[in-house]
Order: C-alpha cells, then sequence, then structure tokens
C-alpha cells in the first residue's frame, strides 16, 4: 500500500480527517521549507502538499502567485524542492508528500526522469493542475512504473460521466476544488460542497480532500464535516507573507503559518468530534 | 477549401484530441475542461451550419469590410529589383487589423451560445480593440486583459477600448506583457465560466481554440489564393507573415498548404538579435513545453519556467506560437525565420516613404524579411506579404525612438 493510501486508512480508524497544508517549496525562504515542513506535522498536519513554483501559475489566485514569484526568485528550481523532500525524508519517513505544480516543469525534466528522481527523494504523489485526464495516459505510465500516486482534480464544473471516468483513473486521493475560480477565492459554498462529494463517492472508494477557499478553523471545519480532508494554502503563504512585511524573519513566518495550522487542526477536530 | 487541400494531411489536424502530431492538447485546469468540450460542440454544430455562415460571411462583408484587397505594391517592389510585392491589406479591415476576422466569428458563437459577457487577452491592443467592437455591436459586456507593460505602450489602443464601452484590466504579474494577460483571463474564464465567453485572440490556447480561430482567419488566405490567381494568373511563388500567436500566419498559409510550389515563411520577432536572449523567437530557438493549455514550442529556461520575452511590437512578444505552426515547423512544410526590432523599424519607415501605407510593427517584421526574400528572387515571380494590421497605434512607439514626445 502505498504511504498516501496507508496515511488515510490509518485516519479512517482514528476517525480523524486528514489536514493537507500547502506551501510553496522556497517560500518566504529555501531554508524555511523543511524546517516548515517538519513544524506543521507536528502541530497537526497529516500529508504535505508542497507547491512546485511556475512562471505562469494560471490556477493561482493573487496570494499564490506572489508565492510562486518570491520562491522563482530565492532560486527554486523542481530539482531543488526534490532536495528539500529528501531532506525532509531523512527525519520523517511517514508523511505522505503530494507536490502540486504545472506540467511544464516536469514535461521538461522528461516524465521518466521525474518519475525516477521524485519517487528516489521520497515524493509520494503529483498533482499537475493543467494535466487534465485526457493528457495524463503518459506522465501516469511513468508514475505508475515507480509506485507514484497521480491525483486528480474534480470540479464543480465536471459532469457525472467525467467523474466516473477521473475516479476510475485515480489512485491516492481525489482533489476536489470547492469552488469556480482560483485558489484562495472567498466564495465557498459547503452545502455545494457537501452536494458534489456526493457524486464523487456514488463512482470511487477513494477518500476526497477538499481545497481552494478555506482559509480558516472555521471554514476547514465546515468542510471537514463532510469531507476526508482539506487543503490550506493561500492562508498559510499569506500569513506567512504578513509576517514578512511586517518586519519579521523567516523565524516569525514560520511561527505564524504554524498557530494557523495548529488552529485549524483544533476546528476540524472540534468538528469530528 | 481547394480540393488538394481537401485531401491532403494538412485537412485532417487538428484530430479528436486537438493535436497537431505532438503538439496542441487540452491542458488546463479541470473546471475548464466542460466548458472546452461544449465549446468544441457548438462550433461543430454551427460551422457546418449555412445559416450561421451566412450569418458570419455578411459580418465579415458589411462589417469588416471584407475582402480586403491584394495590393501591388510597385514602388517598393522596384526599388528592391526582385519579385512583385504583394500585400494582403488587413490593416483595412475595420479596426485596423486582422484580429477582427476571428472576434467577429467567435462573437457570434458566444451570442448562439447565450453568454452575455465576453472577455480577452491583449498585446497590442488590436484585438482588444477589435473584442471590445464586436461587444459594443452585440450589447456584450466586455473585460480586456493587458500587460501593464503593454498598456503604457499602447495607450491609444486602451483608450479606444474604453471608448467602446469595454473595462482595461492592467495586468501586473509576471513579465506584464501578453503572456500575463493570457493567465489572468484563464483566471477570470475559470470564475466566471457559467456567463462568460474566453475569445482568445490567436491560435494558441487549448484545443478547440487553435482550430477554430484558424478556421475564422483562413478567409485571409481564401481571398489572397483567389486573388493572385486573378491578377497574377498563377499561385504566389511565396507567403510572408509575422508570427506571434500565429492566427494572421496561419490564416494566409492555410489555404495554400496543399501548394507544393507556395514557399512559407513565418516571421518571428527577433528582439535585439537571437544571440542576445532579448527575442521572441520560440519556434527558431525555443524548445517544446506546455504552456496555455497547448503543448508548442516555448521559449523557457533549464528549469522549464517560461522566460521573458522582448519585442519591439507588443502583438509579438508572447514566449509561445499556435501549435499548428510547431507542427508545421517539424514537417519543413513552413520555413520560420527571424527580423529583429531594427529590421523592422526600418521596414516601417520604407513602406511608409514608399507606399503610403503605415504598417503596424508586427507586419513589419514580415516586410522586412519579405524585402530580403524578394531581393534574391525574379521579376516575374511573386510574393504575397501579409499586412495584418496598420501602424496607427505605433506611432508612439516610433516617436519615442525618434526622440520624440507628444
Ligand atoms: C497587427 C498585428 N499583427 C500581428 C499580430 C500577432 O498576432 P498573430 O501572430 O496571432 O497574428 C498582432 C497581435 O496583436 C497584431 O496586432
Amino acid at each position: 500500500m502505498s504511504r498516501l493510501a496507508g496515511r488515510f486508512q490509518q485516519l479512517a480508524q482514528r476517525g480523524r480527517k486528514a489536514l493537507i497544508p500547502y506551501v510553496v517549496a522556497g517560500d518566504p525562504g529555501l531554508d524555511v521549507t523543511v524546517p516548515l515542513m517538519h513544524r506543521m506535522v507536528d502541530c497537526g498536519a497529516d500529508i504535505i502538499e508542497l507547491g512546485v513554483p511556475f512562471s505562469d501559475p494560471m490556477s493561482e489566485g493573487p496570494v499564490l502567485q506572489l508565492g510562486h514569484e518570491r520562491a522563482l526568485a530565492n532560486g527554486t528550481t523542481l530539482r531543488r524542492v526534490l532536495e528539500l523532500v529528501r531532506e525532509f525524508r531523512q527525519r520523517d519517513a511517514d508523511t505522505p508528500v503530494l507536490l502540486m505544480g504545472y506540467a511544464n516543469p516536469v514535461v521538461h525534466m522528461g516524465y521518466a526522469a521525474f518519475a525516477d528522481a521524485a519517487s528516489a527523494a521520497g515524493v509520494d504523489a503529483l498533482l499537475t493542475v493543467d494535466i487534465p485526464p485526457e493528457e495524463v495516459a503518459p506522465v501516469n505510465a511513468e508514475l505508475q512504473r515507480v509506485g507514484m500516486d497521480n491525483i486528480f482534480l474534480v470540479a464543480p464544473t465536471t459532469p457525472d460521466a467525467r467523474i466516473r471516468r477521473i475516479t476510475a483513473t485515480a489512485s491516492g486521493f481525489i482533489y476536489y476544488v470547492s469552488l469556480k475560480g482560483v485558489t484562495g477565492a472567498g466564495h465557498l459554498d459547503v452545502a455545494d460542497v457537501a452536494h458534489h462529494l456526493g457524486q464523487i463517492r456514488a463512482h470511487s472508494q477513494l477518500p476526497v480532500a477538499v481545497g481552494f477557499g478555506i482559509r480558516d478553523a472555521a471554514s476547514a471545519a465546515a468542510v471537514a464535516a463532510v469531507a476526508d480532508g482539506v487543503v490550506v494554502g493561500s492562508a498559510l503563504v499569506n500569513a506567512m507573507a504578513k509576517a514578512i512585511e511586517a518586519g519579521g524573519d523567516h523565524e516569525a513566518a514560520m511561527a505564524a503559518a504554524i498557530a494557523l495550522v495548529a488552529a485549524i487542526r483544533q476546528g476540524i477536530d472540534g468538528a469530528a468530534s | 477549401m481547394s480540393s488538394e487541400l481537401k485531401n491532403s494531411v494538412y485537412a485532417a489536424v487538428p484530430d479528436v484530441d486537438g493535436r497537431f502530431g505532438d503538439y496542441g492538447g487540452k491542458f488546463v485546469a479541470e473546471t475548464l475542461m466542460a466548458a472546452l468540450a461544449e465549446l468544441e460542440a457548438v462550433y461543430r454544430q454551427l460551422s457546418a451550419d449555412p445559416a450561421f455562415q451566412r450569418e458570419l460571411d455578411e459580418d465579415l462583408a458589411h462589417y469588416v469590410g471584407r475582402p480586403s484587397p491584394l495590393y501591388e505594391a510597385k514602388r517598393w517592389s522596384r526599388s528592391i529589383g526582385g519579385a512583385r510585392i504583394f500585400l494582403k491589406r488587413e490593416d483595412l479591415n475595420h479596426t485596423g487589423a486582422h484580429k477582427v476576422n476571428n472576434t467577429v466569428g467567435q462573437a457570434l458563437l458566444a451570442k448562439h451560445m447565450g453568454k452575455p459577457r465576453v472577455i480577452a487577452e491583449t498585446g497590442a491592443g488590436q484585438h482588444g480593440v477589435a473584442t471590445a467592437t464586436i461587444a459594443a455591436r452585440l450589447g456584450l459586456k466586455c473585460q480586456v486583459f493587458m500587460g501593464e507593460e503593454d498598456v503604457r505602450r499602447q495607450a491609444l489602443n486602451v483608450y479606444r477600448m474604453k471608448l467602446l464601452g469595454a473595462d482595461v484590466l492592467p495586468v501586473t504579474s509576471g513579465s506584464r506583457t501578453l503572456k500575463d494577460a493570457m493567465n489572468e483571463a484563464m483566471r477570470d474564464w475559470v470564475t466566471n465560466i457559467d456567463d462568460t465567453f474566453y475569445i482568445i485572440g490567436t491560435v494558441a490556447g487549448p484545443h478547440p481554440y487553435p482550430m477554430l480561430v484558424r478556421d475564422f482567419q483562413c478567409v485571409i488566405g481564401r481571398e489572397a489564393r483567389r486573388q493572385a490567381q486573378a491578377q497574377t494568373g498563377k499561385l504566389p511563388d511565396a507567403l510572408v507573415a509575422c508570427v506571434g500567436g500565429g492566427s494572421n500566419a496561419i490564416g494566409l498559409f492555410h489555404p495554400f498548404l496543399a501548394d507544393e510550389g507556395v514557399a512559407m515563411y513565418g516571421v518571428e520577432a527577433g528582439g535585439h538579435g537571437i544571440a542576445s536572449n532579448q527575442h521572441a523567437a520560440p519556434l527558431t530557438a525555443g524548445t517544446p513545453g506546455v504552456l496555455h493549455g497547448n503543448r508548442t514550442y516555448l521559449m523557457q529556461d533549464e528549469d522549464g519556467q517560461i522566460m521573458h520575452t522582448h519585442s519591439i511590437s507588443a502583438g509579438l512578444d508572447y514566449p509561445g506560437v499556435g501549435p499548428e505552426h510547431a507542427w508545421l515547423k517539424d514537417l519543413g512544410r513552413v520555413h520560420y525565420v527571424v527580423a529583429n526590432d531594427e529590421e523592422a523599424l526600418r521596414a516601417f519607415h520604407t513602406l511608409t516613404r514608399v507606399e503610403g501605407i503605415m504598417p503596424a510593427l508586427e507586419s513589419s517584421h514580415a516586410l522586412a524579411y519579405a524585402e530580403k526574400l524578394a531581393a534574391q528572387m525574379t521579376p516575374e515571380q511573386v510574393v504575397v506579404v501579409n499586412l495584418s494590421g496598420r501602424g496607427d497605434k505605433d506611432i508612439h512607439t516610433v516617436a519615442q525612438i525618434d526622440g520624440i514626445q507628444f
């Protein structure tokens, strides 16, 4: 069983919902990422989603666009991201790590070379925003060869027949995009999310995590009540950016992110109990 | 479509997956996939519908002013002393460029789909102006995304769009040019997908856009083919067009692709020169990758990040290119070459002074290459250059280079 599937199984047995924080690798600094990953795990993260920065992050809202820009300015490349995961793995063999990014850096490295390097570094899964099922076969073949999961998105606009097709190819978990829009948007509708999760579950036993638009303990708790996991990204990246803007150092940025992760963990657990 | 073309490999692309060989496809977020499928279905249905074709033809004739003339630039040809050069006068279209051929078509699709709002990305502002124009005529709400850098250098077109009732939204992310405007338009579309039609301005983006924009622009080449035969008694020996995203070039080239005797030259923006790395010539100096929904040649670094581009002309300042051009390059059917800033500027002045026609800086790249090409040809030979747009919008840029402030 993959590390990711195993983690979801453990969580289900314990009646706990997955908290999946997202940060952009290399933001606010390359020195931050690995310690931040460990500290997020310490205060309740179950899976780490690491953003691979891209020059043209078409699905990101303003907060994550800036995160990608800062990470690139700090010299973060896909190879560097894999090194960071390798470093993280030296002290944590259990927490699944999912890379989320855009097609081109992976295409440029080559699907086979990426799969080899990523699995060797200890990456568990890949989510490329702009590789839909229609384009996924070549990359999927390589990921399967090395035992990595490929995480698919399902959106509010995905028709039922497509959901069936996506869930048939998916592994690890399904990532439900909670709204029509970019990351960090603010119009989350929990009843609508619950309705779509019902549609997905009619076709698949896989756990379903929900992302886009979850900002705080309250929205995380509301979503966790209906989902198997919640992804929180823009809020964390924004908390770190604000801390730096206020004159804080990298330590202060990490502290701000950790505090938010802890609060969201509490919110989720409160809702589950 | 000529019978040769209909039976050729060129008529068989894109395939059902939107591929031109290895290029093209639909590399977008899941949220957009259903909308792309719907657009494709509507387009396939309407493009086979004679009533829709009639509506489009009427708009092209009476609103755009087609057919555009094929004008023999005799004085310029003589001064070069080689082939006869003919200019396909897309600059004489309503709104001043070829862009309107496509916006008229896509706006009709939007109307048939009942979408009350259209959005567009623009570089030079010509596509933005063409979109704002059609939106005004059809009573659609219109928002145009434009890089902050382009808002500055194409101020005249920004004001035109505002007069037409469109909102122009300056984009401050990334390199603040066309590619960033396209990112922002995609973000808007994903957010407002229920009521919004995204009118893409070139043969890029995810399938079906490269196909439908090409189809709408092919009116250029169909007319030119007919006109050349009528005016010179034969098909042209060579075609020349500038390549930004590649819509004016594919529009001219496509109807001739199966005519083996017709050589084709797509002219990319050489900027400060290929060696300087400050250019916008992905077919000449780039490598394949994925951007804006399709696989094509890109200007990218060793990490797969998209590089900043440079061109004197905002409409060519783009790091990618339509996937059909990528395919035609690999096939060797079209030659892709460059003209740099300085050469384009010189051609701008030459045509203005010798023929009394002020070309857009984008089109000036095609003119610059055509001049070199024609010089090596004979007076019996014919070159058709796509004069994709007029130069009024570029007067500020040219004046600034000449040290003149208004
Ligand atoms: C006059 C003119 N020509 C050419 C272009 C380049 O676009 P394409 O390569 O799609 O024809 C533009 C784009 O703005 C333009 O305004």
